[in-house]
């Protein structure tokens, strides 16, 4: 059974800025073939660094999405029934181990716990992956590197990575870019001008700061793109910055009136 | 009288008129009949003086109708004349009901009321108050055949300008409503509330009030200091209701800023055209009394024609220009500086401070500018009158507003100056405070020593009093000291815990009294913890029952979820059963997966015990008392739910008034069911009444800080809400339904376990089906632990 490597790939370069040195950090983990853990808040760019350096290293790209429901046979692969019996499917981590992928398993909390564990086989010097249920022992493919991203931002008592899982990998800790840079890379990703760019990053300031007093988390980088998109589209800023910053990220009458008139004070 | 005298013809006929022998009257006849030709029509003057003559022949003395001549002329002129008839028609109800010493009051604030009210229409509902509330405070006394003056009711004119200043009428109604319905019986206190001196009197009349409160948007503003300024500083309101003669300014200092409790919106009209000279225009609107705003309209920014400036901006502004001083003011020295320097200095730097503001959010120069007032150039006659402030005041006008549209050469100057400061970057006080000296040196005139101080539009309102601006070396003897230590007075040891207090529910106003009940908690005395190792003795038997249904409850960690579609496992009894349907031709079950819940029970309760007097009877069928038998009961109940491990608390509670609610612990989350907690409960007492609605909600405050998932109250009590301080039995009933409402809105679970055979007719009242009725009370011991688990399943 092959699968097509190709499909994997990603092609065109994305954008990524560089905050500081991850990218040569990040090379180095993967000559080593080290697990990989990024962590920061929702939208600061981890999904999106973790593909631009799929696209540097030229290496395909597996990504799970990872849920509450998800199973360790949603990760490893399940039998199938067909007309004449059963069928064993490969999962994705199954895959990204046979055909030497990147892994990235996406907000790896939402996993529980139980599933969680069928991966440390695969982060330490074993390299493999038992399949228990198909009773086969497949040795990754020597270009397999695992990464998770990790949100500790809505860390709950309940939604935590154990630590034996947490000590298998080196990590990266993300945070929303500074001032400057956020601005930077609004106005290159969406073709705003710097000025509004800025201002729309005043905004995101301010949500920030407001950071448990009942936002649970600021107003993302990935946001501010969708405003700053909306206005290059003709939108009035005004409109624009309360449909993409602060609707979205409350339904609290208070934080919402406060983040509003600040809207209003930033764009005079 | 007939030896008066009056030269004109025409007055002599008026005096003929009112046909009066009052000597005051006399006295101040010519003076009021002036004023009243220059306002009254030559109908309306009849209709003066005719109603004049009747009020004096009322029999009441001089006094109504001298207030009426004074008062009728200026109230005719805001109301309009055709308003007299129902006035008069007030009047003669008051007259006819013993209620005439209320005339003179009534008519002496019938100006005052009707310069705050402005129409015929808000005129008429005010005396609809007025009637309603005679109506229903004048009483007759069982056993006697005279009937009372209503208390309240000259209090309440005496007081009603200065509500009318503070309230809409709606807000007015409800004021007045409240004190009637709590007072109706008791003169005294009647009268206390209706002349404001009574704490509720003024606590209802500060929920009433118009404008935008503090307690409404204080989270709001909170938010507004940490997420645009990231400042955390406490916010402390200060009353502006009864502050008549100083207004209070705003502060900041090492506790906190200080804020009015209260802000209206303020209305301003578009400056049209160039916006010259509108400047009086403006000052109309910032002075206009705001009863007479109508309605807040839902748009910020009012209709076309005019500004609004909502109170929470005010309040937004007001913390934005403290912010801006905590930011970039640097405290400076003033002992060298007269207080008019000082003036000078503070004026400059607030605009600085201003200015800075507006570079980090532009939109706050709207607000400022339609805040700030617009002093007209030539107002102030340097001859006559101190002119300093209102220079300094255009100054700060000048450098805040580009289209100013001043003339004065310095002024302009000054601009010029303080702009090309500001152009090198954030300046500094010091640099300011130079710029300001040598402002005040410029413009200096002999004038400015003038004890007539010109203050017309000098006042800007949202700004603060400038003290943390300024550091005295030396005491100085002109001035406040803010700084002074006050000496403190050891305050006494306390006594077991303050009070806490709660609201109640007034189900015939729909509405809350406010901190109406205080509750007292306190740990329950002890006695001897073996008593109740014995009744759990006693119920040895029930005990092991009990136990076996305990084991199969005990939280199993994993249950299997059979027939999902997509689950973690193949569960093969059902997929071998599917395939033989798909082999056997027919349409196979896709569920044929499983999957695993944990299955944590995660539950926090709090048992909730009446501790009121009945339940020192006997239960029916036996010998021992309600108490003992609730006590079997929760000793059991307690020993069950420590087998299970759920968290879990007791506390009991009866009280005696509404002053004195007692809260009793016995047990909380964190102890465990050991000898301190059983020796609590085995020396429960049963005293008093039960006034439930409070004790549930401060249980509630702590069972709501638990994190568990699920949160369950259970209440055993054996009697109906009541209380000895209420006659209605209806209030504390529905006072615990509201009880139960609010905690079903905390995501509390409330229960009812009634020991009250007729139970039934109101208890389903407050708790819904959240209930049961125990009848035979023999059986409470076994009862209430398998009701428990019951829920709890």
């Amino acid at each position: 059974m092959s699968t097509d490597k190709e499909q994997y790939k990603v092609h065109q370069q994305p954008y990524y800025q560089a905050q500081g040195k991850e990218v040569t950090l990040y090379e180095a983990a993967y000559r080593n073939r080290l697990p990989v853990m990024v962590k920061g808040p929702t939208g600061c760019g981890k999904s999106r660094f973790i593909e631009y350096m799929a696209w540097k290293l030229d290496k395909p790209l597996i990504t799970v999405a990872c849920n509450e429901d998800m199973t360790a046979s949603d990760l490893v692969g399940r039998y199938l029934l067909e007309a004449n019996g059963t069928r064993w499917l490969d999962g994705p981590l199954t895959t990204a181990a046979r055909i030497g992928a990147i892994c990235y398993l996406d907000e790896i909390v939402e996993a529980r716990q139980d599933t969680t564990v069928v991966i440390h086989p695969l982060t330490d010097h074993r390299r493999t992956l038992p399949l228990d249920k198909k009773g086969e022992l497949i040795h990754a493919h020597p270009d397999f590197q695992l990464v998770i991203s990790y949100n500790p931002g809505y860390q709950s008592l309940m939604k935590d990575l154990k630590q034996s899982t947490k000590q298998r990998f080196t990590a990266f800790d993300f945070d929303y870019p500074d001032t400057a840079l956020e601005t930077t890379i609004l106005a290159k990703e969406t073709g705003l001008d710097e000025a509004t760019s800025a201002k729309l990053v005043k905004i995101a300031h301010t949500a920030r700061n407001l950071k448990g007093h009942g936002l649970d988390e600021g107003i993302s980088t990935r946001l501010l793109v969708y405003a700053a998109t909306l206005i290059k589209d003709g939108v009035d800023p005004l409109d624009a910055c309360r449909m993409a910053l602060v609707r979205p990220i409350t339904d609290d009458a208070d934080i919402r009136e406060t983040l509003d008139h600040a809207i209003d004070a930033t764009f005079a | 009288m007939t030896e008066t005298e009056y030269q004109h013809p025409l007055m002599k006929a008026y005096w003929a008129q009112l046909d009066t022998g009052f000597e005051p009257i006399a006295d101040v006849f010519e003076d009021v009949m002036a004023e009243a030709l220059a306002i009254l029509s030559r109908e309306g003057i009849d209709a003066y003086l005719e109603a004049a003559r009747v009020i004096g022949k009322l029999g009441r003395g001089v006094q109504p109708m001298l207030a009426f001549m004074e008062e009728w002329p200026t109230s005719a002129k805001t109301i309009g004349e055709s308003g007299l008839p129902a006035i008069m028609a007030m009047i003669q109800r008051m007259q006819k009901s013993p209620n005439g010493k209320a005339i003179t009051p009534f008519l002496e604030t019938l100006a005052p009321v009707a310069r705050k009210l402005r129409s015929q229409e808000r005129m008429g509902r005010y005396l609809d108050i007025v009637l309603d509330f005679m109506e229903r405070t004048t009483g007759s006394i069982h056993g006697h055949h005279t009937t009372f003056p209503s208390p309240g009711l000259p209090d309440f004119f005496a007081q009603a300008p200065f509500l009318l200043g503070q309230l809409t009428l709606a807000g007015m109604k409800n004021w007045v409503e409240y004190g009637i319905r709590n007072y109706r019986g008791h003169p005294e206190r009647q009268k206390d509330y209706f002349s404001l001196q009574s704490a509720d009197s003024r606590a209802v009349l500060q929920r009433e009030r118009h404008g935008t409160l503090f307690m409404d948007v204080e989270r709001k503003l909170d938010l507004y200091l940490h997420g645009l300024w990231r400042e955390s500083e406490q916010l402390v309101p200060y009353s502006t209701a009864f502050d008549e003669m100083r207004r209070p300014v705003p502060y900041y200092d090492k506790l906190g800023m200080r804020i009015p409790d209260v802000y209206d919106d303020v209305i301003l009209p578009l400056p049209l055209g160039e916006g010259r000279g509108e400047g009086a225009a403006l000052d109309l609107a910032l002075s206009v009394d705001s009863t007479l705003l109508p309605h807040p309209r839902p748009l910020p920014q009012g209709g076309r024609g005019e500004i609004r400036i909502t109170g929470i901006d005010r309040y937004r502004v007001t913390l934005a220009h403290m912010v801006g001083h905590r930011r970039w003011t640097e405290a400076q020295i003033a002992d060298n500086w007269s207080p008019f320097q000082r003036m000078a200095v503070e004026f400059f730097e607030d605009c600085r401070v201003e200015t800075l503001l507006c570079r980090e959010y532009p939109g706050l120069k709207r607000i400022f500018l339609a805040l700030h007032p617009k002093p007209v150039e030539d107002a102030c006659d340097p001859e006559t009158t101190s002119c300093l402030r209102h220079r300094m005041a255009m100054l700060s006008r000048a450098l805040l507003d580009p289209d100013h549209g001043y003339g004065d050469a310095d002024l302009l100057d000054y601009v010029r100056r303080f702009h090309d400061l500001m152009a090198t970057g954030i300046a500094s006080t010091k640099e300011i405070a130079v710029l300001a000296l040598s402002y005040v040196a410029k413009t200096r005139r002999q004038s400015d020593q003038l004890a007539r101080v010109h203050f017309a539009d000098t006042v800007v309102d949202y700004r603060d009093d400038n003290r943390q601006m300024w550091k005295f070396i030396e005491d100085s003897d002109d001035e406040e000291m803010f700084e002074k230590e006050k000496k403190r007075t050891p305050s006494e040891e306390l006594k077991g815990l303050p009070p806490r207090h709660y609201p109640e529910w007034d189900y015939h106003s729909q509405t809350y009294r406010p901190d109406w009940v205080s509750v007292y908690e306190a740990l329950h005395p002890k006695g001897n913890p073996a008593d109740i190792d014995k009744l759990l003795l006693k119920h040895g038997a029930l005990a092991k029952r009990l136990k076996r249904i305990l084991d199969l409850l005990k939280p199993q960690d994993k249950v299997r979820i059979r027939y999902q579609e997509e689950g973690s496992e193949l569960d093969l009894d059902v997929a071998l059963r599917s395939l033989i349907d798909f082999k056997g031709g027919a349409t196979p079950d896709p569920r044929i997966n499983m999957s695993h819940r944990t299955n944590g029970r995660d539950i926090s309760v709090m048992l909730l015990l009446d501790l009121s007097e009945s339940l020192n009877e006997k239960a029916t069928g036996g010998d021992q008392t309600i108490l003992e038998l609730s006590q079997e009961a929760v000793s059991l109940l307690a020993w069950a739910v420590e087998q299970l491990g759920d968290p879990f608390a007791i506390a009991g509670f009866h009280s005696n008034t509404r002053h004195d609610v007692r809260y009793l612990h016995i047990k909380g989350y964190s102890e465990r069911w050991g000898d301190d907690a059983k020796a609590r409960l085995a020396a429960m007492e049963a005293n008093y009444s039960t006034r439930m609605g409070a004790a549930m909600r401060h249980a509630a405050h702590y069972l709501e800080a638990r994190p568990a998932d699920k949160k369950l109250m259970l209440i055993l009590t054996d009697g109906q809400p009541s209380d000895i301080d209420t006659n209605d039995e209806q209030l504390l009933i529905e006072d615990a339904r509201q009880a139960v409402k609010e905690l079903d809105r905390k995501g509390i679970f409330t229960y009812c376990i009634s020991l009250d055979p007729k139970a039934d007719e109101y208890v389903s009242g407050i708790f819904g089906r959240q209930y049961t009725v125990i009848d035979n009370i023999q059986r409470l011991p076994e009862k209430l632990p398998e009701l428990f688990l019951a829920l709890t399943k």
